[in-house]
Order: structure tokens, then sequence, then C-alpha cells
């Protein structure tokens, strides 16, 4: 078994790379501006629903009791889907998966596909296995075609291009055989209009993802915002759809829940433009042959956990990039996966399944655990409790013998009794001989971490229960 | 006949590094009638080291907590983020104990408990208020402090913009991810320079200490006050600025 692409090979931590990125004030500018209209919107297009919490609540106990029975779903749509004249394959891991599809495109004898915007198939690295395979991957998400023809890395779940402005674009379009005029959106999109027609209709076959798998009937439904997803579930004879195995719903009418939740959470309308969905193959009418990849990818062993499995209830709206404190300033690159910002930071450490691993382990610790990504969850993963979860996973794994573990032993030992904890309160206090002028702006290390950019409080000689001793006691 | 039986746990860096601000508390919940008293044996909630991933060390703080504070009516915290830890975390780090429902952060305690707005403060200055992240999300204080500070005499309030960032403290998120940290403070400033205000206040002098460590560094002339110094303040026994 191969290791999980979900985390970028080579990446480095999270701090690392949030100093670089924070370094790019272009980058900051561009993100600031589109995380602040879109969380604006998000909280006008939930406040015009009177029962938006009850909508969660049904949210989250639809999808817990998924991953509570997720086995008799799954088989259920296969059985679905096999009935309706679709084939179902199973994939262990992000290698099956890519194998999967791969030997299916060139059973079809071609050497391109189109493909609709996707999570799962970024997760397993499918482009890039199949470009390994002499199959050339076309993404025809608008966004997607900027980060593939910039030969960039995604930046944000929904919006994958957020951190490119258009003057940016206008460069990457550059290469298309007819390349935009100027760098106006209206250009911008005719040059991209251009350059996927002609794939949309030369295409023999299209992959795609899921966003949700109905059990009951088989049929699988894609939301996107653009029409370009249509043009390939439609258009071309052969169509592959990978899904996450958690993306299974029991009935048809669980629908009616997540189509309200998922396009207010994620673009703040109050329906998205497109919603495509087929059940199997209706004969003379779309894609005569149809594949379901279901994917495990690490989620059964996200499941085995009692804290962590909440992550897997995640319908990828991406409500908590958008008013992530730390994701606004840093931008999605920098949490080094597929799956940026809090939702990222809880499940890319749990799919790669290695906390061993420096750059999953600095994951869980990119969070002021300030509890806004808790908030908008339309199906309330409760984020900053995996997180907590997650760290002391983290620090199990690191062991007993880093610096950090054995000072937080030692201040785990003063607080164990106030005697310690008064002797340490004095010693803390003898800081106040370091301030000049009543401002303490330099400490040693780790201090320094503090005092590089911030002044220190002066610790007063006298504490609060020493003032009540002599007063009170 | 005397008030409610309230403890004290003004928290241990507020202990150690922020006297005055329980020495605050204890003069507010006197002055509204309130019998206080301040459990010596208690340290620190464990906040810390359950939010770094440290659960097993924070476990038998817990359960000290519970052993120190259960046999009082209510314990009051000037903390959100202590008080939200307590409530929220401890009954699944030990037994669920009285100890941990009866606790209130500050603001929490004055309008649900005691069911006071005007506690006859006076704070003569032109004030900002930060909603703490978890007095707010963990706690749900909603707008408890921001009615306490208007019926303060004398100040003027004016809102934050942008009020619900987080400063970027986080406990030791601050040192593990400086960088990021810094950048959301700065962002903070900015907004708290924009209002004009003199003072900013909260109801966490963990957040106060990053904001304030901000502004102090960029002589920006803006105080960090705790929210129970302005509430304690009064024109008899006005807040004075400790050096």
């Amino acid at each position: 078994m191969g290791r999980n692409p979900v985390t970028w090979l080579g990446s480095p931590t999270f701090p690392d790379a949030a100093r670089d990125a924070l370094g790019d004030t272009q980058l900051r500018g561009n993100l600031r501006k589109a995380t602040t209209t879109i969380r604006g919107k998000r909280e006008s297009a939930v406040a015009e629903l009177g029962d938006w919490e009850e909508l969660r609540r049904a949210g989250e106990s639809v999808k817990d009791d998924v991953l509570a029975n997720l086995d008799t779903y799954l088989e259920r749509l296969e059985a679905a889907v096999t009935d309706r004249g679709g084939v179902v394959h199973w994939a262990r891991d992000a290698e099956e998966a890519n194998r999967i599809v791969l030997d299916l495109v060139q059973a079809e004898d071609t050497d391109e596909v189109v493909k609709v915007k996707s999570m799962a198939t970024a997760e397993i690295g499918l482009n890039e296995a199949l470009a390994d395979g002499g199959v050339n991957a076309i993404e025809t998400d608008l966004a997607e075609v900027i980060v593939q023809l910039g030969d960039d890395r995604p930046s944000h779940i929904l919006v994958p291009a957020i951190h490119r402005n258009r003057a940016e674009i206008k460069e990457i379009f550059a290469q298309m055989p007819e390349p935009p005029t100027s760098d106006d959106p209206h250009a911008l999109a005719e040059a991209a209009r251009k350059y996927l027609r002609r794939k949309f209709l030369s295409a023999k076959v299209a992959i795609s993802g899921a966003n949700f798998g109905v059990a009951d009937t088989g049929s699988i439904v894609v939301v996107e915002s653009e029409g370009n997803g249509r043009m390939c579930l439609t258009l071309p004879e052969t169509l592959i759809t990978v899904m996450g195995v958690e993306k299974v719903l029991p009935r048809w009418q669980d629908l009616e829940v997540f189509l309200q939740l998922l396009p207010r959470s994620s673009t703040a309308e109050r329906m998205n433009p497109y919603t495509s969905t087929w059940s199997g193959v209706t004969p003379g009418d779309g894609p005569q042959k149809f594949h379901l990849v279901l994917l495990d990818n690490g989620r059964t062993s996200t499941l085995a956990d009692e804290v962590g499995r909440q992550a897997l209830r995640c319908i990828r709206c991406s409500a908590c990039l958008n008013v992530c404190p730390v994701y606004e300033r840093t931008g999605g690159q920098a949490y080094g996966s597929v799956y940026p910002g809090p939702i990222g930071a809880i499940l890319a450490p749990q799919l790669a399944g290695d906390l061993h691993d420096e750059q999953a382990a600095s994951l869980p610790y990119a969070s002021s655990l300030c509890g806004a990504c808790y908030e908008v969850c339309p199906v309330r993963i409760n984020i900053p409790e995996v997180l907590t979860h997650l760290r002391a996973e983290v620090v199990e794994a690191k062991g007993k013998r880093t610096p950090e573990a054995m000072a937080m032993s030692a201040a785990a030992w003063v607080f164990g009794d106030r005697r310690r904890y008064e002797a340490a309160q004095k010693a803390g206090s003898l800081t106040r001989f370091l301030a000049r002028d009543g401002t303490l702006s330099s400490l040693p290390w780790p201090g320094s971490k503090w005092t590089d950019t911030r002044d220190a409080p002066v610790v007063p000689k006298e504490s609060f229960r020493a003032w009540w001793r002599r007063n009170r006691g | 006949m005397s008030g409610p039986r309230v403890a004290l746990f003004p928290t241990c860096l507020t202990d150690t590094v922020y006297p005055e601000t329980a020495k605050a508390v204890v003069r507010l919940l006197e002055r509204l009638g309130c019998d206080v008293d301040f459990p010596l044996d208690q340290t620190c909630c464990g906040q810390m080291h359950f939010n770094t991933g440290y659960a097993e060390h924070a476990r038998p703080m817990a359960r000290a907590y519970a052993d120190v504070f259960d046999s009082y009516d209510h314990v009051v915290a000037p903390s959100g983020s202590c008080a939200g830890m307590v409530r929220e975390n401890h009954p699944n780090l030990c037994a669920a104990s009285p100890a941990a429902t009866r606790t209130y952060e500050l603001s929490e305690f004055l309008v649900d408990v005691l069911g006071v707005v005007d506690v006859g403060a006076h704070f003569p200055h032109r004030v900002t208020y930060h909603p703490t992240c978890h007095s707010l999300r963990m706690l749900g204080v909603g707008d408890k402090p921001l009615r306490l500070l208007r019926a303060v005499s004398g100040l003027e309030l004016v809102a934050l913009p942008q009020a619900e960032q987080c400063c970027g403290f986080g406990g030791t998120f601050a040192l593990k991810n400086a960088e990021t940290s810094t950048a959301m403070l700065a962002d903070k400033m900015r907004c708290v320079q924009d209002t004009g205000a003199q003072v900013v206040t909260a109801g966490d002098n963990s957040c106060l200490m990053q904001i304030g460590g901000g502004l102090s560094r960029m002589r920006a002339g803006v105080r960090t006050v705790h929210l129970a110094e302005i509430l304690a303040s009064t024109q008899e026994e006005p807040w004075v600025a400790t050096p």
C-alpha cells in the first residue's frame, strides 16, 4: 500500500508554511476580500430560514445514522445501482481507486477524460495517476481550470483558486488556444468557455465525484454552479463516479435536508444553479456506461474513532474555511492538503492515519480554538472538540520525552499542590526585575515567541492570594 | 441575613499576574451583597493542558477543582474560557460534580443569578468591548457584558468593528503558531484603534494579555482593563491604573 496522497508529499509543517503565506500581502488581500464577502452572504442566506437550527440537527442525525449503519446502506446502494444498469467497484485506498479508474478509462480506448470538480478524486491524486498511465484529465470547473493550467495547488474546497486575482488568471489563461483579450471577468469566462466546449464535445469518458448517493434508489447527486459539470455528466458515453463511502444517504427524501443546508452554507444561495441526479443508465439518454467507485481511503479507520468520526459528516460546504480567522490569514495551501481550513485540520490527519508524520501532526494545532467553525457547520461537527482530541493523539504519538511534554508534566506537578504553586508564583514574580519602565519586552526562549511581537505582562510582587491572606486570612 | 455564598475562582493567570481583577471581583460582589470566599487550595482548571493535548494531566486538576468548590452555592470566574473549560470539559474528565455546573463567568453570574444589570458603577472613559471567543461561543454570554457596560455611569461605549473575530491568543497557539497569532492580533488592534477608545475591555485576562501586549509594543496609548475592574469602579472608589 502506498502513501495516502490526502496530504501533499514534502509539505512543510503548518507553522512553517503559514510563515511564508503571511508574508504574501497579495494573497492576504485576496483572501480577506473573498472570505469577508462570502461570510456576510452566508449569514443573510441562513437568517432567511426560521428552522435553520432544526435543519442542522436533522443533517447531523441523518449523517450519524449513516455512519452507524454504513455497511447496510452501502450494500443497498450497490444493489440499487446494479439493478439500474450501473457497475459498482470497491476501493480500499487511493492506489486501488486510481488503478480501477485507469483500467476503466483505458478500456474505452481514449487518452483524454473530462472531469467534474471533485474532492474525492483530488484526495486520491487521480489526475497524477491518470497522467502516469498516459491519460490526460481535463478539469472543467472554472476555478479548477485556473489551478490546473497554473500548475498550482488548490487553496479552498469550493473556490480552489480563491488565492488568485483576475490579473493572475489572465496570465495563466494566456496558454489557451484562444487566450482572453483582457482581465475583465467576462473575457476570462469567454476564453474558458471556448477552451472547454471543445473538450466537452470530444470526450468519450467523464469522471466525477458525488455529493450524495441515495441508497434506496441508487441515485447519485452532483451539485454545482456553472453547468460545466452537467456537460460532463450528460455528453460522454461513459461516466465514472468516485464517491467517498460516507456520502451515502438512506432515502431520497433525505435530500430535502441537505439541498437546503449545502447551498446556503457554501455559496450562500437558496438553491444551487445545477443539481444533476442519475440512477444507473437510461437507454438513449446520457452516458450508456456508468461505473461507481466506492472509496474508503482512511474513512473506516476514522469511523472507528468515537470522537473523530464526526468529521465524516462533512458535506464539503467550506463554511468553516470562510469564517476561520487562521484560514483567512494563511490561505489553504499552508495546510498542505486537499482539505484545508478547520475541516482539513481534523479530516486530513485522520484520513492520512499517521500522526507520527510532522506535517499531519501540526494540523490539529492550526487553530486558536475560537469555535467559529462549529457555529456555522451545517452538520454540527464540533471541530474544536475533535481538534483537542487529535492533539491528545499527537501528544501520545510523540511520547513523553519532548521538551514540551516535559514542561507540561512539570506544570502539572506545580498545579498539583498549592504550596508548589505558590512557590512558582513567587519565582514568576521575579521576572518583574527584567522589566524596563514597567514594560517587559524581551524574554529568553521560549518566552521570546511571545515577546518577539508582544510585550509581556509584568508579574506583580504580590499575588491575589497573598493579598487575600494578608487582608482576609 | 447574608447573601449567596460565592466562591471566587480568579483563575491561575489572574491570581498571579492580574491580582487587581480578582480584588475588583471581590469588591463588586460584596457591594452586591454576596458572601465571597476564596478557597486557598485552588490552583488551575487545567485548560492549557487540555487544549494542548495533555488531557491526562488535566484530569487530576479537574478532580481537585471539584474537591475545592463542591460545597459552595456558586463559583464565579472572571474568565469565559476557564469557566467554559470547567463547565464543558470537566464533566468529561472526571465524574460530573456540582462545582462544574455551578461555575459562572462573571457577567452570567451578575445578570442570570443576581439579576442585576446596573451594578452602580462609574467609569468616565471611552470604552470598546471585545467579546472573547469562549465566552461568546462556548458559554453563550451573548450581550450580557454589553448590557452591564451600558448601565455604567459616565462610560461611553463604542462598538468594535469585527468584534467577534478572535484576537489570536488561543493559549499555546500564541507560541506554537506565533506568526499567525500575531497577524490576527494586528487586525484586532487596528479595529480597536479605529474606535478611538481609550480603553478596551473584555471578560478574559488571557485575551487582554494578548491585545494589551500588542498595544503596549506599538505604544498605541490604549489601555486594556478587565470588565470586572470597570464594574467595580465607583464615584467614591474609582478605578486606578496599575503601574
